[in-house]
């Protein structure tokens, strides 16, 4: 197997009194499609926010590709490759829809604008986006949210791209388009943590899931496996 | 090249008008007018590109008045040196300023610059050397060449600052600056996963909004022949400072210069032909109706019209 490109070891949180993650180890290897599960409150997007720098993980390591990111700040992360879109589309409503691509095209990969707006519209060409690009961002339905979230991360040119609940309210329809977008995205070489509650979609798309439960990883293994686990059902229904 | 020529058609046209014969009360009047362009240009970097509403204008600027009393009591330094200490005070505070952002975001953030304002007042209320409570009369240095009175001369260096302050902030927009304070505006969270280096920007912000506001208010000693700390550290200067750029527009540069044009001057005549009083009220309302009427100001309502004419 190839060295891993983030490599999670140990990692703990705490807020307060209560424990978000319980030493948390996984590797993740270049071009994988992983998927992390998990019911509410079982610490997901704690330890998203603590691989893409939002939050500093207290114990353990992160590794990406070799070197030690733990106390860097969320830009510099971005700047070595990690793009992360959010649970709750947080678009930079007063711009337009091209310029929220602007943002990481003159901070991450320091393009003129002439260049990045030619960058810029390939990528919302991809992903399905390109008759929106003058539209404001407040102006766009919820899938277009999630469409923007994925394209502004996308701006960032990572190597590791977490799609924080890409999904989640959408129609069937909907989760179809955006499940699209990430297998064509990972074609291109990028590897992806897809976080997702709708089952189907991640069963479809990971090579490899991993659930999480109370801060602590459950357990680990192909889709097809992790479904039969009878901790991984209890988690969910609580039986 | 447009803006430039513009620019260095105005310092000409203030150097011309205190040259001339113009009535000295205009001048008395403009340099307030002007010293408003600067603070809430220098607002607007801060509150309006990036979204940190600072309440506290009038520590910025008192703090530039003392600087600039302390250095002319102990040194009799020239007014140029005042002002450039007072923007480094002002910067030096801006940094402290910028440092908070780190914890306070929103209304805590503009709670805190409202009390260091009481701070800055309450240390100089308690300070003998520069007057303290009763403040300290000065006398104004012999006015330099061509100016027929320091007031005039004051209009022109107030006119050559506030096209510096407005240079600055037109800089700070159209470039790759001005996109990152608008993304931590928008969404401090995802501007820094966008790679924006949010800390930095912030501080950068903090600080020039600072320098300039405590440059603007350097001079103030001078022109008043007087220094006392409640008008010095006066609300009012933060009141005017947000209300200006909200009335004339935060995106643009413009937007300030057009809100202090516009309110400084209608203040500069209600206080002649009312009272000095109502001029507050003024501010008041102007803000109220904006906000509610044409959030984006003035202009907002002018892309407003354009649009509807190009239809």
């Amino acid at each position: 197997m190839d060295p891993a490109l983030l490599q999670v070891k140990n990692v703990s949180k705490h807020f307060g009194g209560f424990t978000a993650l319980a030493g948390v180890s996984l590797d993740i290897a270049p071009g994988e499609r992983f998927g992390l599960i998990g019911p509410n409150g079982s610490g997901k997007t704690t330890l998203i926010n603590c691989i893409s720098g939002s939050l500093r993980n207290e114990g353990g390591s992160i590794h990406f590709s070799g070197s030690e990111i733990s106390r860097l700040p969320a830009y510099r992360r971005t700047r070595l490759g990690i793009a992360r879109s959010f649970q709750i589309p947080r678009p930079f409503h007063s711009m337009s829809v091209l310029e929220n691509l602007l943002v990481p095209s003159a901070y991450v990969t320091h393009l003129r604008d002439s260049e990045g707006e030619a960058k810029a519209m390939e990528i919302l060409a991809d992903i399905g986006l390109a008759d929106k690009a003058h539209a404001l961002a407040n102006q766009l339905s919820q899938v277009e949210l999630r469409k923007l979230e994925l394209a502004r991360a996308m701006a960032a040119k990572p190597r590791l791209l977490i799609s924080d609940e890409a999904m989640a309210g959408l129609a069937g329809a909907e989760v179809d388009e955006v499940l699209k977008i990430l297998f064509d995205l990972n074609a291109k070489g990028i590897t992806i943590i897809m976080i997702e509650h709708i089952m189907q979609a991640v069963m479809r798309f990971s090579q490899r899931v991993v659930c999480l439960d109370a801060g602590k990883i459950i357990c680990e293994g192909p889709p097809t496996e992790i479904v039969r686990n009878p901790d991984v059902q209890r988690a969910y229904l609580g039986a | 090249m447009k803006y430039w020529i513009g620019a260095v058609l105005v310092v000409i046209a203030a150097f011309g008008a205190a040259l001339s014969g113009i009535n000295e009360y205009f001048f008395y009047a403009a340099y307030i007018v002007l010293t408003f362009v600067v603070l809430s240009t220098a607002w607007n970097i801060l509150g309006g590109y990036a979204g940190y509403v600072n309440f506290g204008t009038g520590a910025f600027f008192g703090l530039g008045s003392y600087s600039a009393v302390v250095l002319f009591k102990a040194l009799d330094a020239p007014l140029i040196v005042q002002i450039v200490a007072g923007a480094a005070i002002g910067a030096a505070l801006g940094f402290g300023v910028g440092i908070m952002t780190l914890r306070l975001r929103g209304i805590f953030f503009a709670i805190a610059t409202v009390a260091i304002l009481f701070i800055m007042e309450t240390f100089m209320v308690n300070w003998r050397y520069v007057g303290g409570a009763t403040g300290l009369q000065l006398l104004r240095p012999e006015v330099m060449a061509p100016f027929g009175s320091y007031t005039r001369m004051l209009f022109v260096v107030m006119a050559l600052l506030a096209v510096i302050a407005v240079s600055i902030a037109r800089y700070i927009q159209v470039g790759w600056i001005g996109r990152g304070l608008r993304a931590i505006r928008d969404s401090e969270e995802a501007a820094e996963c966008s790679g924006v280096p949010t800390l930095r920007l912030k501080l950068f912000a903090c600080v020039v909004s600072g320098a300039l506001m405590g440059a603007a208010g350097a001079p103030m000693p001078m022109y008043l022949s007087f220094i006392e700390p409640a008008s010095s550290f006066s609300l009012n200067w933060g009141v005017s400072a947000l209300a200006m750029p909200m009335i004339g527009g935060t995106g643009h540069w413009i937007g300030p210069v057009i809100g202090a044009l516009l309110l400084g001057s209608i203040q500069q005549i209600v206080t002649v032909t009312i009272s000095n009083e109502i001029n507050v009220l003024v501010v008041g309302v102007l803000l109220v109706l904006f906000v509610v009427l044409a959030p984006d100001g003035v202009v907002g309502l002018f892309r407003k019209w354009t649009r509807r004419f190009s239809r």
